[in-house]
C-alpha cells in the first residue's frame, strides 16, 4: 500500500505556484554549474593551446613514457672506500675476540665482522673462564643495531656535547660536596674498571660505589665471602660429578651466572657404562629439572628442609612420602659417589647456600680456588640504598648499567624520591625508566664498540675491544670517570697500565688476539664495603628469614629469569622475543606457572581454541600491599604443588619499542632482592592470548624421542632399546632401510663430501642458543607475536619438548602396547595427550633433516627443492612459486613459509625494517621475500666456504672446518657436524654409535642429520 | 709523415739551437751524456722528481742554474749531512719541500751526476699537436673508394634495369609487328581471395605467424634485465685501455680481492694514488676523434686528486675527501652467489673469459649476458684444474673411475646443483 505521505522540503511548496519549486524541480543543483561560462566562452577555449585530444595524447604520451623508463634497470652506485683499512677486504669475514660484561651475561666470545660490522656472535674456544655463549650473548649483537639507543649525552632531557656534559657534571659534583652520594653499578668483574672507580672514589670522598646485581646472587656471595674471604662465588665442573643434587638451583640456567651445561653435558654421556646422576628437587619446572634423572616438585619452604636433610642438618619426616624416599636415595647415593658428589641450592638464604657449601668441602667438583667473578652485588647494601633515597638521606645518584627505576621493588615511591634527587646521572645505552626521571643521561656504547677488561674467575683474565666504530655520540662509563679524574688517557692505554701486572712479560697483541689470558698474578678487585662495619656479610634474607617470609600460607613464588630474557636488559631485541622458552614453547609473554591441582582449585584454565592458539585466564597476584594485575596463567606440568614461578625481565615500556612490550614486571615482587615470596591469587575475567608454538605436549608413546634406562642400555644388546623399524615384504620382515624397501633409486654417496648432523639428546639440555645462532646466520626474519599464535614461526630449527604422559616415557610406551579395542584406544589416547603432573621432560632439536630420500623434493611442481650429492636438501628460493606442497609433504614439519614480506614492510616493524637493524644481516645469506618456502639449509654457505678455503690453499678440508651455526654454538657438545665420507671424522664416529637413530626413520627418508637415543640414569638406590 | 716533418724544421732547428746555447752556456759543468743521465734518472729520481713540475721533491729542469755543480755532487750523495752541518742554502730547500728526506744516492759518481744533469738541462720538448691532426686527415680516404666503388656498383645495376626495359619494349614491339598475341595476366586480389578462401592456408600461415611472433616475444622477454653491453656513464672517465693495454697492469694489482674474496672490489683510492700521486698528467696517445685528449685525461686526472683530496701544486693531502659513486656494471641478483676467488685463484680463470678485452675498452662495458644459462653453459664445458691442487686429489680419482673419464667437468663435479649457487 503506497504511503499518502507526503514530505516537505521548505515552505514554499505551499505556493502552488512557486518559481522557486518549479526550479528546484527541474535542476539538480540550486545553483548553475559554470560549464557554459567555462567551455561556452569560445574565446578562452580559443585562446588556450590544449584542446582536448591534445590533453589526451599528452597523457597518453606521458603515461607511455613514464612505462618504458620503469623498464630501464636502476642504476646501482658502488662507492669503494677511499683509504681502505689494511684489515678489510670487502666480501671477507673477519673475527675478533672479545668479552660480554653486561652485569648479567658473561663470556668469552668471537665477534664475526663483515665490511666492518659485527653480524655474528660466535664462541671463543680458547675460553676456560666458564662464562657460556647462551641465547642472550648470540642475540646481543642485535641490542647493537637497537633504534631505540641513545644517540648522545642528555642534560634535562636536551641533547648536549660531551664537553658541555662535562662541565655540566664537574659543576653538580662540586655542588654535591660533602653529600652522600651513591655509586650504583652493575658487577663489571673488571680488574681496570675497579681501579678507576676507586680513583674517582679518591677524587670526590662523598661517592660510595655500591654493586647492584639486578638478579642477585647475594646470599651465595655472602656466604662464599664469610666462608672463604673473599666476594665470589664458587666454580662447579659437572664433568667431574657422579651424583649431582640440586636443591632449586636451575644450573642449566642463569643459576650463579649460569655457563654449567659444557661440564655437565660431559658427565651426562655414558661412557664404559657410567654416566652421572643428575637429582632435582625443585618447585618451577626448569632446564635443569628437565634434564634431571630424577625430578622431584618440592615448594622451596620445604626445599630448605630437603637441603638440611640432604647436609645433615635436619630430616624431612615431616614431608610426604615421595620426597622422604627421593631424599633418602640422594643421600646415599651422594655417600657412595664420596667426593664425586655435590650439593647446590638456589635458595636465597645464607644459611642455606653455607650449608651446601659445607656439604661440597673436599668434592673434586667445586672449586673455591678460582672462584667466579661475575657476581658481586650485595643485596642488603642496595637495599639501604634504596631505602636512603626514599628517606631522602641519599642525595644523589650515579647509576651504571643498571635500571632500579624499573627493577627495584617498590619502585613507585622510589620513582618520586629519585626525581627529587639533587644529582641523578644515569649512565645508559638507551632511555631506560631511570634515564628517562634523570637529570643527567651519558649514552653509553654497546660491548661491541667498548674497549674492556674482566676477569670471570679469578686468574681467568678477558679482554673486551670494539668491532665497529660507535654508531652514536656515546662515551663508555670509564672514558667518562677518566675525563673526570682529570686523566687524559684514554680507557685503552688505561687497561693496558692495568695489564702489565697481569700479562706479566708476555704480549698484549697476543693476548688481545685470544680475547683470554690466564695468569695467576693476584689484581685486586674492589669490593663494595658493608657500610654497617658487620663483620660477617649478612643479607637481607639471611639466617631464617626465607623460613619466616614463607609462613603466612597463601602460594610460594618463585621468580626466575627466562632462557630467553634473562633480567630484561635485552628486552627490545626481537629475536630473543620471539624465541621459544625451552620448557613452556611460549614466546612474547611472561606468565605465572600454575600447577595442575592448584588451577583447578582456583578455576584457572588453558584451552586450546578453533585457530589453533592458547589461551588462558589472568589473575591478579597479591604480595601483600603490592598487586600485580592480569597476569596471564599457564598451567606447567611439574611445577610442585602449592606454589607458582614468573619471570623477570618482562613488562618493560621504557625505550621499547610497542610490539616488544610484552609481559608482566614481575620486579614488583622482588621483595628484598628474594627469588622466593608469598603470594595470593586471584582471578580475573578475561583470556590472554599465548603465542605458544607447540601444543601437542607429548609423544603419546611414539618413536620420536628414543629413550632408555642406563641399566638396560648397559646390560641389552643395541637392537633392544634401539631396534630398527621392520616392514613386511612378501611376508618376510625387512628393515626399512634395505633397498628392497624402498621407493626411491639409490644414489651413490661414497664420494665426495657427505655431510650428516649428530645430535646427541644425552648432551642437549635445551638452551636455544642454536635457535639464535641459526637466526643470525640465516638472516631468519621475526614474524611477530599474531603470527607466532598462528603457528607461522619461522625458526629454521625448533627444539620440541615433550612431556610423559604418565611418570616416565617408558611408562607411555607401555600404556600404548597395553591399549586395545576401540573403547581403551578412545579413553587412554585422550589421556594420554595430557601431560603428567611430574612428567619426565625430553628436548629434541629439528630443523631440516636433509632425507637422502625426500619427500618434499618428489612433489615440488617446479624442482625448487632438489638434492645436492653433498648430502643437503637445496632450496632455490628464486625457482619457489609457493606451492606449498613440500611443507605439506614433509614427515618432520620443518618447512617455513614466507606468507607476508618480512623485510621492508612496516606491517612487521623488526630489525628488518629499518636501516640500522638490517646491518646485521648476513650478506651471504639472501633474504627470502613473500610467497616462497624456506628451511634449514644445513648452512651450505659455511661448508661451500670451508670447501673454497681448502681448495684455496691447495688441501684436503680439515674435519673441524665443517660446521653448521647450530653445531659450532653448541656449547655442549650434542651437536656434531661433518663428513662421513672422511672416516677420521667425529661425526664419522657418533654415526657407527650403536645408540645413533633417525627420527622417523620407519618412514624411509633416510635423513642426513641423526640422533643419539638418551639415556637416563635411572638408578634409584 | 715525412711531410709533417718538414713542417716543424724551422721550429725544431730553432730549439736545437736552443739547446746548443744553453749547453755552451752551462759550461762551468762538465759535458755530461743526456742519454745515459735520463736512464739514470729514470731509475732514481723519477719517483719523487718531474723535469716541468713539482712532485713529492722539486722540478729539475735547469736545476744547474740553481746550484753550482759541487754543491749539487754533495747534495745528492748525502743530503741530511749538508742539512746537519748548517748550509744555509740546504735547510732553505729543506724546509721549503715539506722537511721530506731526500734519498742519500752516495753510489752514483760524479760523472753519473754530470749525465743527470745534463738530461736535466736538455730544453722541454714543444707539444706535438699537427702530428695527430695530419693522421686523422690520412685515416679518412679508406672510407672515401669504398663509396665510389659502391656507386660505380649501384650505376651498373640502374644501366641494367633500363636496358632490360628497353629489351621488353623492343621485344614487343617486335611481337606487335608479327602479330603475337601477349596474354594479359589476371590480377593480384583474385589470388589474395584465393588464399582467403583456402582454410588449410590460412590455418598453417597464422599458425606460422602466431609461432613466430611468440618466438620473437619470448626472446624479447627474455633479454629484460639482461645488461650485456651496459656501459654507463662513469664519474671519473677511467680508461682500462690505457691501465690494462696501454701499460700493462695486471687486473688483480688494483682489483686485489678478485684473489681472496668473492668480490673482485673496486680499488680504494688510495691504491690509485700508489701510482697517480707521481703520475699528474697524461702523455700517451690520444683520441682525437671521441675527444680524448690530453687536456681531457688530465682534467679526470684532477678528479681524482679532487676525490681523494690530494693538493697536487703543494703536494699534500688535504684530508677533504669526496668518495666516488662509481655506476655498477655488473649486477648480480642477490639470490645468486658467485665468488671471484673460486674462478680467479682456484680455477685460474682469466679475467677475460667473464669481463671480455677489458684492456681494449677505453669505456668498460658488461661483456657477457651474466645469465643463469651462460654460467650452466660454461660450468658444463669446462674442466676442473685439478693438477697440483691436494684438494681434489681423493675426488678426481674416485669421480674419474665412477665416470670413466681422465679430465672432469665442473658439473661432473656437482657444479650445476641449484644449491651451489642459490642459498
Amino acid at each position: 500500500m503506497a504511503s499518502n505521505k507526503k514530505y516537505w522540503k521548505s515552505v514554499e511548496e505551499l505556493n502552488e505556484n512557486s518559481s522557486i519549486v518549479e526550479t528546484l524541480q527541474q535542476n539538480e543543483f540550486v545553483e548553475s554549474i559554470p560549464t557554459d561560462e567555462f567551455l561556452g566562452d569560445k574565446e578562452t577555449l580559443e585562446a588556450s593551446s590544449t584542446t582536448r585530444r591534445d590533453f589526451l595524447k599528452y597523457v597518453g604520451f606521458t603515461t607511455a613514457a613514464a612505462s618504458l623508463a620503469a623498464c630501464e634497470g636502476p642504476v646501482i652506485k658502488s662507492i669503494p672506500y677511499v683509504v681502505a683499512p689494511d684489515e678489510i677486504v670487502p666480501g671477507v669475514a673477519n673475527f675478533y675476540a672479545s668479552t660480554i660484561a653486561d652485569g648479567f651475561d658473561f663470556a668469552n666470545v668471537l665477534v664475526k665482522t663483515r665490511e666492518g660490522r659485527p653480524i655474528k656472535i660466535e664462541r671463543n674456544d680458547l675460553s676456560t673462564s666458564g662464562g657460556d655463549v647462551n641465547a642472550r650473548v648470540h642475540a646481543s649483537v642485535l641490542t647493537l643495531y637497537d633504534n631505540n639507543r641513545l644517540t648522545a649525552p642528555l642534560v634535562d632531557g636536551a641533547e648536549v656535547s660531551w664537553a658541555e656534559f662535562d662541565t655540566k657534571v664537574a659543576q653538580k659534583m662540586n655542588e654535591m660536596t660533602g653529600k652522600d652520594v651513591v655509586l650504583l653499578t652493575q658487577t663489571f668483574a673488571s680488574p681496570s674498571t675497579s681501579k678507576l672507580i676507586k680513583e674517582f672514589t679518591a677524587k670526590y670522598p662523598n661517592v660510595r660505589h655500591v654493586v647492584y646485581d639486578t638478579v642477585s646472587s647475594s646470599e651465595a656471595l655472602d656466604a662464599f665471602q664469610n666462608k672463604y674471604g673473599t666476594r665470589a662465588l664458587a666454580d662447579y665442573d659437572f664433568s667431574k660429578a657422579e651424583v649431582i643434587v640440586s636443591v632449586g638451583a636451575d644450573f642449566l640456567g642463569d643459576w650463579q651466572g649460569g655457563g654449567f651445561d659444557s661440564g655437565y653435558a660431559k658427565s651426562r654421556i655414558p661412557n664404559n657404562g657410567k654416566m652421572s646422576r643428575h637429582i632435582q628437587f625443585e618447585a618451577n619446572m626448569s632446564l635443569s629439572g628437565a634434564n634431571a634423572d630424577k625430578r622431584v616438585p618440592v615448594k622451596p619452604s620445604e626445599q630448605l628442609k630437603v637441603l638440611k636433610a640432604l647436609t645433615g642438618n635436619g630430616s624431612v619426616s615431616d614431608l610426604s612420602e615421595a620426597i622422604q624416599t627421593a631424599v633418602a636415595n640422594a643421600k646415599t647415593q651422594l655417600k657412595r659417589a664420596g667426593n664425586k658428589g655435590v650439593v647446590i641450592t638456589g635458595l636465597p638464604d645464607v644459611a642455606a647456600q653455607t650449608m651446601a657449601l659445607e656439604c661440597n668441602e673436599g668434592s673434586v667438583v667445586m672449586d673455591t680456588d678460582k672462584p667466579r667473578m661475575m657476581r658481586q652485588g650485595n643485596a642488603a647494601e642496595v637495599l639501604r640504598v634504596m631505602n636512603g633515597v626514599i628517606s631522602g638521606a641519599v642525595k644523589g645518584m650515579i647509576t651504571v648499567g643498571v635500571d632500579p627505576v624499573y627493577s627495584f621493588p617498590n619502585s613507585a615511591a622510589f620513582t618520586e624520591a629519585y626525581k627529587k634527587l639533587e644529582m641523578s646521572l644515569a649512565f645508559s645505552m638507551k632511555l631506560s625508566a631511570t634515564a628517562e626521571v634523570s637529570q643527567l643521561v651519558a649514552a653509553t656504547p654497546h660491548y661491541l664498540e667498548s674497549w674492556g677488561d674482566a676477569q670471570l674467575k679469578k686468574g681467568n683474565f678477558s679482554l673486551m675491544q670494539p668491532t665497529i666504530r660507535p654508531l652514536f655520540n656515546t662515551r663508555q662509563f670509564q672514558d667518562c670517570l677518566l675525563q673526570w679524574t682529570g686523566n687524559s688517557t684514554k680507557y685503552y692505554d688505561y687497561i693496558k697500565d692495568t695489564w702489565a701486572s697481569v700479562l706479566g712479560g708476555s704480549s698484549w697483541n697476543n693476548a688481545l688476539e685470544a680475547g683470554v689470558f690466564a695468569s695467576t698474578s693476584e689484581v685486586e678487585m674492589e669490593v663494595a664495603p658493608s657500610t654497617e662495619g658487620h663483620e660477617e656479610m649478612e643479607s637481607s634474607t639471611g639466617h631464617g628469614a626465607l623460613s619466616a617470609a614463607l609462613q603466612n600460607g597463601g602460594l610460594e613464588l618463585t621468580l626466575y629469569t627466562k632462557t630467553a630474557m634473562g633480567d630484561g636488559q635485552q628486552a627490545n631485541n626481537p629475536w630473543l622475543q620471539e624465541m621459544p622458552d625451552p620448557i613452556s614453547r611460549a614466546s612474547w609473554d611472561n606468565y605465572i606457572t600454575v600447577s595442575k591441582a592448584d588451577a583447578e582449585a582456583m578455576g584457572l584454565e588453558n584451552s586450546h581454541v578453533a585457530n589453533g592458539g592458547l589461551n588462558g585466564s589472568y589473575v591478579n597476584v597479591k604480595m601483600g600491599d603490592v598487586v600485580v594485575e592480569k597476569v596471564p596463567v599457564l598451567i606447567q606440568p611439574g611445577q610442585a604443588k602449592g606454589s607458582v614461578g614468573l619471570a623477570l625481565g618482562y613488562g618493560k615500556t621504557a625505550a621499547i619499542q610497542e610490539e616488544m612490550q610484552t609481559g608482566v614486571n614481575a620486579y614488583a615482587l622482588y621483595n628484598n632482592f628474594s627469588e622466593v615470596q608469598n603470594v595470593t591469587l586471584e582471578k580475573v575475567a578475561g583470556e590472554h592470548e599465548f603465542a605458544c608454538v607447540q601444543l601437542h605436549n607429548t609423544m603419546m608413546g611414539r618413536d620420536i624421542i628414543r629413550e632408555t634406562s642406563l641399566e638396560i642400555f648397559n646390560t641389552k644388546d643395541a637392537s633392544v632399546w634401539n631396534p630398527m623399524p621392520m616392514v613386511s615384504k612378501d611376508h618376510q620382515e625387512i628393515p626399512v632401510t634395505s633397498p628392497d624397501a624402498d621407493l626411491w633409486e639409490s644414489f651413490d654417496r661414497s664420494v665426495g663430501h657427505h655431510f650428516n648432523l649428530s645430535i646427541d639428546l644425552n648432551a642437549c639440555t635445551g638452551c636455544g642458543a642454536c635457535v639464535i645462532a641459526c637466526h643470525a646466520e640465516n638472516n631468519v626474519p621475526v614474524v611477530g607475536k599474531d603470527e607466532i599464535r598462528k603457528s607461522r614461526d619461522m625458526h629454521w630449527l625448533r627444539i620440541d619438548r615433550y612431556y610423559s604422559s604418565v611418570e616416565s616415557f617408558e611408562g607411555d610406551v607401555e600404556k600404548k602396547e597395553n591399549i586395545s579395542g576401540l573403547g581403551s584406544s578412545l579413553s587412554d589416547f585422550t589421556a594420554m595427550e595430557h601431560p603428567s603432573d611430574n612428567p619426565q621432560v625430553a628436548f629434541q632439536p629439528v630443523m631440516c633433516q636433509h632425507c637422502n630420500h625426500a619427500p618434499c623434493e618428489t612433489v615440488c611442481p617446479v624442482a625448487a627443492t632438489s638434492h645436492g650429492r653433498q648430502g643437503q636438501n637445496h632450496m632455490a628460493y628464486n625457482r619457489c612459486v609457493g606451492t606449498r606442497y613440500c611443507a605439506n609433504n614433509c614427515p618432520y614439519k620443518v618447512r617455513r613459509f614466507n606468507w607476508f614480506l618480512y623485510n621492508e614492510n612496516d606491517e612487521f616493524d623488526y630489525h628488518m625494517n629499518n636501516d640500522l637493524g638490517r646491518m646485521v644481516l648476513n650478506p651471504d645469506v639472501v633474504v627470502r621475500s613473500r610467497g616462497v618456502m624456506e628451511k634449514c639449509s644445513m648452512c651450505i654457505q659455511k661448508t661451500q666456504l670451508s670447501i673454497l678455503k681448502a681448495k684455496r690453499d691447495g688441501r684436503p678440508v680439515k674435519d673441524s672446518e665443517f660446521q653448521t651455526a647450530c653445531s659450532s654454538a653448541c656449547g655442549t657438545g650434542a651437536m656434531v657436524f661433518g663428513d662421513i665420507n672422511d672416516h677420521s671424522s667425529e661425526v664419522f664416529e657418533e654415526k657407527k654409535n650403536n645408540r645413533m637413530y633417525h627420527l622417523l626413520e620407519s618412514v624411509g627418508t633416510e635423513p642426513n642429520v641423526f640422533y643419539h637415543t638418551k639415556v637416563r640414569n635411572s638408578n634409584e638406590v | 709523415m715525412k711531410k709533417v716533418d718538414f713542417r716543424n724544421i724551422p721550429s725544431q732547428l730553432s730549439l736545437l739551437l736552443l739547446a746548443l746555447m744553453l749547453t755552451f752556456s752551462t759550461s762551468l759543468f762538465s759535458q755530461g751524456d743526456p742519454v745515459a743521465g735520463k736512464a739514470l734518472f729514470n731509475a732514481n729520481c723519477a719517483a719523487c722528481h718531474k723535469l716541468d713540475k713539482k712532485a713529492t721533491g722539486p722540478a729539475l729542469r735547469g736545476v744547474s742554474e740553481k746550484h753550482d755543480a759541487a754543491w749539487l755532487y754533495s747534495w745528492i750523495k748525502d743530503s741530511q749531512a749538508m742539512i746537519k752541518a748548517g748550509d744555509a742554502k740546504a735547510v732553505a730547500l729543506f724546509a721549503e719541500n715539506n722537511n721530506s728526506v731526500m734519498t742519500s744516492f752516495p753510489a752514483l759518481s760524479d760523472a753519473d751526476i754530470d749525465n743527470i744533469i745534463a738530461y736535466t738541462n736538455e730544453p722541454k720538448p714543444e707539444p706535438k699537436v699537427a702530428v695527430a691532426t695530419a693522421t686523422a686527415d690520412g685515416g679518412s680516404g679508406g672510407g672515401v673508394s669504398n663509396n665510389i666503388i659502391l656507386g660505380a656498383l649501384a650505376l651498373v645495376f640502374l644501366l641494367l634495369v633500363v636496358m632490360l626495359f628497353l629489351v621488353t619494349g623492343t621485344l614487343k614491339k617486335i611481337a606487335a609487328a608479327n602479330g603475337v598475341e601477349v596474354e594479359e595476366k589476371q590480377k593480384g586480389d583474385s589470388l589474395w581471395k584465393a588464399f582467403a578462401k583456402n582454410q588449410f592456408l590460412v590455418m598453417v600461415t597464422s599458425i606460422v605467424l602466431i609461432l613466430g611472433s611468440a618466438y620473437f616475444a619470448y626472446g624479447y622477454l627474455m633479454q629484460v634485465g639482461v645488461d650485456q653491453g651496459y656501459a654507463p656513464v662513469q664519474p671519473i672517465h677511467f680508461s682500462h685501455k690505457i691501465h690494462a693495454g696501454d701499460n700493462k697492469i695486471d687486473c688483480n694489482f688494483c682489483h686485489s680481492s678478485a684473489r681472496k674474496s668473492k668480490t673482485s672490489g673496486i680499488p680504494s683510492l688510495n691504491v690509485c694514488m700508489n701510482c697517480h700521486k707521481n703520475i699528474s698528467e697524461y702523455n700517451g696517445e690520444e683520441d682525437l676523434a671521441n675527444g680524448y685528449d690530453k687536456a681531457f685525461y688530465d682534467a679526470e686526472i684532477a678528479k681524482l686528486y679532487e676525490a681523494v683530496g690530494w693538493d697536487a701544486t703543494n703536494q699534500k693531502y688535504t684530508g677533504d675527501t669526496k668518495p666516488v659513486k662509481w655506476a655498477r656494471i655488473h649486477n648480480l641478483p642477490d639470490f645468486a652467489y658467485f665468488n671471484h676467488s673460486q674462478h680467479v685463484t682456484v680455477a685460474g680463470v682469466d679475467c677475460q673469459k667473464c669481463h671480455g678485452p677489458v684492456e681494449e675498452m677505453e669505456i668498460l662495458e658488461q661483456f657477457a649476458p651474466l645469465t643463469m644459462g651462460w654460467c650452466i653453459n660454461c660450468h658444463r664445458e669446462t674442466n676442473v684444474v685439478m693438477e697440483g691442487n691436494e684438494y681434489y686429489e681423493k675426488i678426481h680419482e674416485e669421480l674419474s673411475k665412477k665416470y670413466g673419464v681422465d679430465k672432469l667437468t665442473i658439473a661432473q663435479m656437482g657444479g650445476l646443483e641449484c644449491g651451489k649457487c642459490h642459498y
